[in-house]
């Protein structure tokens, strides 16, 4: 197909769909697998994060693990503070470079990119996961304590599922962040959506209409997103009926009851 | 007659305001205390020292003669053996009814899944609540949220079973529900402490009645004494007050 200067926008539009097609699917891709490793593993290392921050540090424990306690959260403190107060952008040119300067490892910018949104996603996740950690009814505590259960068995069996459910919202938010966020790794060269698209734009001097067709991408991308995650919580919910075993009268009665209401 | 608790001066401050102030009473197997008095009077906060839910300041715990603040035996071990009821339920959210009554003796007793599930049925049964094993907690109601509280307590088979006001917080049409299974217990033979505002339970059930006033006990008596012909009069006021409401 002929283009030249002249060429209507639709015509432009349709030229650079036919030819970079493969391209904005390449970049679409590594965008997708940078933001969702990303976000998985920002979510481990916040739950993670998230459940040491909250043990309790009773003042007549055992020195030693009193102190211990107190310099692991010194370090993930300082570790949240720093990656939440600095941009993404610079923290991917300070280590992308710095680990090739200082260290000599030349990172790939693909595993360079999963490694800075993943420890990025990790600092605001860690904060997201202690809220809701810390937004549970004290009394789910006491009432595990009460019937012996230790805290790491009342965090894991009781508080942690319900917390969790209680953040995917937030979960959700981070991915699409993530997903639009990945665009400034193009500083060290990944070759994502956005750096994609700028090449495209650049050799044909066409910035509108590549830019056009990236942002509808980026939609489509986050809405899919959004909308499986949402399943997700309605999945976790749990079904919104339950089984009544046996009436008065008919024992092996099963009754189906609907809930009444859904939060 | 043998001890189960027993309570040494206990003490407890929150901050520089003196909840508990000199605690002594003792409570023997088979047993059941409830607790009375006005709000604020430190019964609550009793309750919680005894289960370790609140640390007490100064004095002395005894279970069976052991005293469970000098780390004798693990706060674990300790608590599996003394149930808590609590006035707001606190039915794990995220469990069933069933599983609700199965967590604890799979965690901490290290039973088996079918053996727990087979005692939680023993005990869902007894306060009536075996049609609902696969409800989640907020989908049944205050009263049966407090028989499965009382089952999941119960499934641990605890040498004693404290009651922190199991029906304030419940609407009245309920409150007999939980009584009557309360009733049946304690004629089972269960050692039970209950803090309680439901002085007709305390006068027909209750081997033992203790009048809270201020942070101390100021009168420890057998049901009929107390509400018949209480010695302190502090006791007398409240009870007037309390009754003349009704």
């Amino acid at each position: 197909m002929e283009v030249d200067a002249a060429s209507t926008f639709f015509e432009w539009v349709y030229y650079i769909l036919l030819t970079y097609w493969p391209l904005f699917l390449r970049g679409a891709g590594v965008t997708l697998l940078i933001s969702l490793t990303g976000t998985i593993t920002g979510f481990g290392l916040g739950i993670i994060i998230g459940v040491i921050r909250t043990i309790p540090i009773e003042q007549n424990c055992n020195p030693i693990k009193y102190l211990f306690l107190k310099l692991v959260n010194f370090i993930l403190l300082s570790y949240i503070e720093i990656f939440r107060g600095t941009p993404m952008m610079v923290q991917a040119m300070v280590i992308f470079y710095g680990a090739a300067m200082v260290y000599n490892i030349h990172l790939s910018p693909i595993y360079a990119g999963i490694f800075i949104v993943s420890i990025n996603t990790g600092a605001y996740m860690a904060e997201i996961v202690r809220g809701g950690i810390i937004s549970i009814d004290k009394g789910q505590f006491e009432a595990a304590h009460s019937i012996g259960m230790t805290h790491s068995q009342t965090m894991f069996s009781i508080v942690l599922p319900q917390a969790i459910r209680n953040i995917l919202p937030a979960l959700s938010n981070e991915f699409v962040i993530n997903i639009k966020d990945t665009s400034v790794l193009s500083v060290i060269s990944v070759s994502e959506l956005f750096f994609i698209s700028k090449s495209a734009a650049g050799v044909n001097y066409r910035f509108f209409e590549v830019f056009l067709i990236t942002c509808i991408i980026y939609f489509i991308l986050t809405f899919t997103v959004t909308r499986i995650l949402r399943y997700f919580e309605v999945l976790l919910e749990g079904p919104s009926v339950y089984t009544i075993h046996g009436s008065q009268t008919v024992p092996q009665a099963e009754i189906r009851i609907t809930n009444r209401e859904r939060h | 007659m043998d001890k189960i608790i027993e309570v040494r001066h206990l003490k407890k401050l929150f901050g520089d305001n003196e909840v508990l102030t000199d605690i002594n009473f003792a409570v023997n197997k088979g047993e059941v205390v409830c607790i009375i008095g006005a709000s604020g009077s430190g019964k609550s906060t009793l309750l919680r020292c005894l289960n370790l839910l609140e640390l007490a300041t100064d004095g002395e715990i005894l279970f069976h003669g052991k005293d469970i603040m000098k780390h004798n035996m693990s706060n674990a071990v300790y608590r599996a053996k003394m149930g808590m009821v609590f006035q707001q339920f606190n039915l794990f959210n995220n469990l069933t009814v069933l599983d609700n009554c199965i967590i604890g003796q799979v965690k901490v007793l290290k039973r088996s899944k079918e053996a727990a599930r087979k005692k939680a049925m023993e005990y869902l049964e007894m306060v009536g609540m075996v049609q609902f094993i696969d409800a989640k907690p907020n989908q049944i109601s205050g009263g049966q949220k407090q028989r499965t509280a009382i089952a999941r307590a119960l499934s641990m088979e605890p040498e004693a079973l404290l009651f922190d006001e199991p029906t304030s917080a419940l609407d009245p049409e309920m409150v007999g529900e939980v009584l009557i299974v309360m009733k049946e217990l304690a004629k089972s033979g269960l050692t039970m402490v209950v803090v309680t505002h439901e002085m007709a339970f305390a006068r027909d059930v209750a081997n033992r009645v203790i009048f809270m006033d201020n942070g101390i006990i100021a009168e420890d008596d057998v049901p009929d004494v107390i509400f018949n012909n209480p010695n302190n009069e502090r006791t007398r006021i409240f009870l007037k007050r309390i009754l003349e409401d009704r």
